[in-house]
């Protein structure tokens, strides 16, 4: 009796939590395949995928800022790990000056409300011609990104075991050789798990997008913001969606690529 | 080791000079720009500006953000604590599995998903209407200050839950478990003994959320679009309808001041304890 109550009063909490995280995503999967819904029916009056051909038909806006999205958080995950590659081995291997203080330097970015920021940026931009041009945009999403891959990187560099990289050098190897051939190979799952989620970031990022990007790149996020706010809810729905995919399915995978031994060595 | 000093620094400035120029630099603009008037001159105007037309605003900020961090915190602290303390292993994993799906979830999807489902005829209404708990027809949404809430709690409790239940998964077993010897509650053992050990990742994670909903623009605009709202807002209103750099930098300013707040009760705690957090 006591067993059977404690399964129902379990059963009936994780429901409530099941039904707290699935059910905003449900109700957006809903009008992604919703036709006609309106007040007080409780569930679409007609199913289709015609809403789905206006968003993927040739030449479409959203086709066309998918594409945009999808080259800007490629120009930025070169862009971060061109940086971070290099500071991420320093910060790992070297004994530098204001370790302490370079490292918190890349934390600013996320420890600062960034909004305000951007702005600024924009202004800044105005000088350069950088507003509105994907090159503007991928060094917003740059700063944005360059925490977590300097970050991942350090602690991926700082994972691969130093008695390898000397064996290395002791057999001749040059500096630059034994780093590609024996520290970066070892260190690649870490980094390609930063790339990823540098990639999402960009794929994702709204704020920095809205203030630089103006009025000529529209990413993905930019346009679902423009359909939800004109009250289209079915191509906001079937965007949000798009972004949605990527962002849960990286969720998913995230331990396959970074292993516990690097987690436990971030900020480190 | 024959890597040099100077060749370590060089391989960190071109990283570090990006940091320092699209960041620390229009960050001390905004700074310099909230205390200047458009011709340059030194002036406390933009503040005076600022409280007269958004101090609602700023207060209204403060409370959902305030609000959003105290639910973040709870729940985290429930499911670190269920996942370190549940009896049954099913359930964990059940939990275990359930609750880190909206981590990597865009802001602006998220607000998307609570817009329909917080919505008068959104699913949440529907099936309490369906449960027999309330009548639809009656009821409203809750596309207001607690959609807001909702949403911020949703987005930014499994990524704090996640930071804690790793920090309670290395802590020492032994201590839980001579508590629990002793006749110890689960509830009195996560209290008393569990999260008094979690506190820093807790923090950590607490302030980093903080952050991060003082910096969300699309959250306020698509769950609730009267007034009072939220300051992002507000800022990017000043900028794309007046050109008005002054004052919303100064609404920046009161941003970052929130921030540093928050950051000062940590480090006063962190004195508090002896330095041991």
């Amino acid at each position: 009796m006591r067993a059977a109550l404690a399964w129902l009063l379990r059963g009936a909490s994780l429901g409530t939590v099941g039904f707290l995280i699935f059910g905003p995503i449900l109700n957006l999967a809903l009008w992604a395949v919703a036709v006609q819904w309106y007040f007080p029916y409780k569930l679409p009056l007609t199913y289709g995928l015609k809403y789905w051909y206006e968003v993927f038909k040739p030449r479409s806006d959203a086709i066309e800022s998918l594409t945009t999205s999808i080259l800007i958080a490629l120009f930025t995950v070169a862009a971060c790990l061109a940086l971070a590659v290099p500071a991420g081995y320093a910060l790992a291997r070297g004994r530098l000056p204001w370790r302490g203080a370079i490292l918190l330097a890349f934390l600013l970015p996320q420890a600062i409300p960034s909004l305000a920021v951007y702005f600024n940026v924009a202004r800044i931009f105005y000088a350069f011609h950088l507003n509105g041009t994907i090159a503007g945009v991928v060094l917003v999403h740059t700063v944005h990104g360059l925490v977590f891959a300097v970050w991942i990187a350090a602690a991926a560099f700082a994972a691969v075991d130093r008695e390898l990289e000397l064996a290395a050098r002791n057999m001749g190897a040059s500096a630059l050789r034994g780093f590609l051939t024996v520290t970066l190979p070892l260190a690649a799952p870490g980094i390609m798990a930063s790339a990823i989620f540098v990639f999402l970031e960009s794929l994702d990022e709204f704020t920095g997008t809205y203030f630089v990007g103006v009025p000529d790149v529209t990413t993905l996020p930019l346009l679902m913001f423009t359909a939800s706010v004109a009250g289209n809810y079915q191509i906001a729905a079937i965007t949000a969606l798009i972004l949605l995919v990527p962002s849960v399915g990286f969720m998913l995978f995230i331990e396959r690529f970074l292993k516990s031994d690097v987690l436990a060595k971030v900020g480190g | 080791m024959r890597e040099s000093r100077l060749a370590m620094v060089l391989l960190v400035l071109p990283a570090l000079a990006v940091v320092l120029a699209l960041f620390v630099y229009p960050l001390s603009l905004s700074v310099i720009s909230a205390f200047t008037t458009k011709a340059g001159e030194a002036t406390l105007d933009n503040f005076i500006k600022t409280a007269e037309l958004y101090r609602d605003d700023i207060a209204f900020t403060f409370v959902i953000v305030a609000i959003s961090t105290a639910f973040i915190g709870a729940t985290s602290a429930a499911i670190g604590g269920y996942l370190v303390l549940g009896e049954n292993p099913r359930a964990v994993a059940v939990l275990k599995w359930l609750y880190r799906w909206p981590l990597f979830i865009p802001f602006i999807v998220a607000a998307q998903c609570m817009r329909t489902f917080l919505a008068k005829n959104g699913i949440m209404n529907n099936t309490f209407d369906t449960l027999g708990i309330i009548d639809v027809h009656d009821a409203v949404g809750l596309l207001d200050w607690r959609g807001i809430i909702v949403t911020f709690v949703w987005k930014q409790t499994p990524f704090v839950a996640l930071l804690v239940a790793g920090a309670m998964a290395s802590l020492d077993r032994a201590t839980i478990e001579a508590a629990r010897n002793l006749g110890a509650g689960r509830l009195r053992i996560l209290v008393e003994i569990v999260l008094p050990q979690v506190s820093s990742a807790m923090v950590v994670g607490l302030i980093l959320s903080f952050v991060t909903m003082l910096s969300v623009l699309s959250v306020p605009i698509m769950i609730s679009g009267g007034a009072p709202t939220m300051i992002t807002v507000d800022m990017a209103f000043r900028i794309n309808s007046y050109s008005d750099y002054g004052v919303a930098n100064a609404l920046g300013l009161i941003s970052y001041a929130m921030t540093g707040a928050a950051a000062w009760v940590y480090l006063r705690r962190g004195v508090a304890s002896g330095g041991r957090m």
